[in-house]
């Protein structure tokens, strides 16, 4: 159990709850998280969106009853999060990109932060698509170089692959599989974060199955993140 | 801390709650999280006699206190699970329960013969999976096609055998009496119970198999009715399960007539939940002063 220090609406359907303690984790790795006792059955999988001395923090978009019951939530109300589960992004050099669409912008904040403390990083750009209205620009502006922000067009259009080493991917698999489309057959390297329903969370249930080259993975243990080239896509 | 121990035929339990069968692997990851030398015993993965890939699309579907699972028998065959597996699970303390399906009856044969070779405590044959299109559950429906599938198996091996009884068999009661009367060492019961749900926006089914087997705390009533049923009509050990998420949901199918208790959905919901309820029963014998659970099996 752990305490809620601020739950905040941000507009869109999208909030922001910060969670008091000392968490682990690594940037592209998820919690499975409830704050109900039985009902719903399962926990819902959420990415870590920031960690600071304080505790840790999950942006989400409201689209059922799980999501809904966190949007609910005060300060001080309790929490339960089983994790930090998943592999996460590589740790990488050279010119990197994060690309996020809707909801995928959620693990990209860490990954910001902890990329650009990365030695050998010398370049790091953030693209983020939204549907209606530009949000959090100033948030990763703090750890960017650049931040690009395109509302209600398809993020893909404005990204020049050529430019960077490597690129982190979270949002739709339609935008995900068109940027590993537009790495093809050059020294880009595209990670996706893939997201399927989810059960144990940690390897055991098989429900998270990706599709890959090399047979099945589990989405929650050997994912969420994946080499790009390597997945196929539904 | 009373004495938990229960015996199921001759095989010695340090406690009745037992891992259910597709919700904890081969106890690895779950061994990350608490050490489960505490637990009665683990239920294996479905294995099949070659690896299965499982089913596509959609593997898992949320319902009101329950979820439908469609994951198709996806397992490394048993000669993988030998490889990688079966050394972990000897090396712990507590009963190995291994489960295999199939889709011929040769598969199940063949997948038998093959694990009677290694050191396990239990064969729990599963003759009751809705997820694979043709088999497993076709063998769990119907009393006679049940009678021919055990009575092969009993002579296939010499390991305790219980056999894992599917809600959708057309009369469960009958099919318990033909696996004791074919020399089953015991039965479990509930697999999960045939069920479905649709896309209305798509207009399409949500499961690629159109059916998905549903479990959790949905089913609990109906799957105690079920054991009560059959309990009172055979005479050998029950492993019981559906939807137990807390002690006390243990002691009543205990009181229902069950020698042991398997949790499976609960899993899902706290990772620790076997011993929790290992906990609760510890404390329900010590407050009504309960030496041996015998005194409250099948009491009802
Ligand atoms: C690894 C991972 C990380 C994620 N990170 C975030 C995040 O940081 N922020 C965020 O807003 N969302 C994230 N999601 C998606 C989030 O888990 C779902 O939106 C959420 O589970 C929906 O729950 P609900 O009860 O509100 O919706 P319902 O639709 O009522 O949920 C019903 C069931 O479907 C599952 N489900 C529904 N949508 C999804 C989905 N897109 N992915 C997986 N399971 C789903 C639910 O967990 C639940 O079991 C992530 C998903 C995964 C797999
Ligand atoms: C994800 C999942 C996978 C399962 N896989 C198997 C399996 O491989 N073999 C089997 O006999 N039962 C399997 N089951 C059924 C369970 O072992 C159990 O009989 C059923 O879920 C009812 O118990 P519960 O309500 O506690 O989950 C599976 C259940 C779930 C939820
Ligand atoms: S959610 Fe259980 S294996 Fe991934």
């Amino acid at each position: 159990m752990a305490k809620i220090i601020s739950n905040k609406y941000l507009g869109q359907d999208i909030h922001v709850m910060k969670i008091e303690g000392n968490f682990k984790g690594e940037m592209g790795q998820f919690y499975m998280v409830r704050s109900w006792d039985n009902y719903p059955v399962l926990s819902r999988p959420l990415s870590i969106h920031d960690i600071d001395d304080e505790g840790i923090s999950f942006l989400y978009r409201v689209v059922g009853d799980g999501t809904k019951n966190f949007s609910k939530l005060e300060v001080n109300d309790e929490i339960k999060l089983e994790g930090p589960y998943g592999n996460g992004f590589p740790k990488v050099e050279g010119k990197v990109l994060l690309v996020g669409g809707g909801m995928g912008v959620a693990p990209l904040y860490l990954t910001a932060k902890r990329v650009s403390k990365l030695e050998d990083v010398e370049k790091l750009d953030v693209f983020m698509g939204f549907r209606e209205k530009e949000m959090l620009k100033g948030e990763y502006e703090k750890y960017a170089d650049n931040v690009h922000i395109n509302v209600g067009g398809i993020i893909t259009d404005d990204v020049d692959v050529d430019k960077y080493d490597y690129i982190f991917t979270c949002g739709p698999e339609i935008m995900m599989e068109k940027l590993v489309k537009m790495a093809k057959g050059k020294d880009t390297k595209v990670y996706v974060s893939i997201e399927k329903r989810m059960a144990c969370g940690i390897g055991a249930c098989l429900v998270c199955t990706c599709k890959t080259k090399d047979g099945n993975k589990k989405t929650c243990k050997d994912g969420p993140v994946f080499l790009g080239e390597d997945v196929f896509y539904e | 801390m009373s004495n938990l121990e229960v015996k199921f035929k001759d095989i010695k339990f340090k406690n009745p709650v037992i891992m259910a069968s597709g919700t904890f692997g081969f106890g690895r990851e779950y061994n990350e999280i608490y050490d489960i030398e505490k637990l009665g015993g683990i239920s294996t993965k479905g294995l099949t006699i070659n690896k299965k890939e499982g089913n596509d699309g959609i593997r898992i579907w949320e319902t009101s206190s329950g979820i439908m699972n469609s994951v198709g028998l996806e397992n490394p065959g048993i000669k993988g699970f030998i490889e990688n597996d079966m050394k972990f699970l000897n090396d712990l303390d507590l009963v190995t329960i291994v489960n295999i399906g199939g889709a011929t009856l040769q598969d199940y044969i063949d997948a038998v013969k093959l694990i009677s070779k290694e050191n396990v405590d239990i064969i729990e044959l599963n003759i009751s999976c809705p997820n694979v299109k043709a088999g497993g559950m076709a063998f769990g429906i119907e009393k006679e096609s049940a009678r021919k599938i055990v009575r092969i198996i009993r002579k296939t091996t010499s390991l305790p055998l219980v056999v894992k009884l599917s809600p959708n068999a057309r009369n469960i009661v009958e099919i318990a009496k033909v696996c004791e009367e074919e020399g089953a060492d015991g039965v479990s019961l509930v697999n999960t119970f045939k069920a479905m749900a649709i896309d209305i926006n798509k207009r399409k089914n949500i499961f690629n198999n159109t059916y998905a087997g549903l479990s959790g705390p949905a089913i609990k009533p109906i799957a105690l009715r079920m054991v009560h049923e059959v309990s009172k009509a055979v005479n050998i050990p029950i492993m019981a399960m559906g939807g137990i998420t807390n002690y006390k949901d243990a002691l009543e199918f205990i009181m229902a007539g069950a020698t042991c208790i398997h949790v499976g959905t609960a899993n899902f919901i706290n990772p620790k939940i076997g011993l929790e309820i290992i906990k609760g029963i510890d404390e329900y014998m010590e407050r009504e002063n309960i030496k041996s659970l015998d005194e409250i099996r099948g009491i009802i």
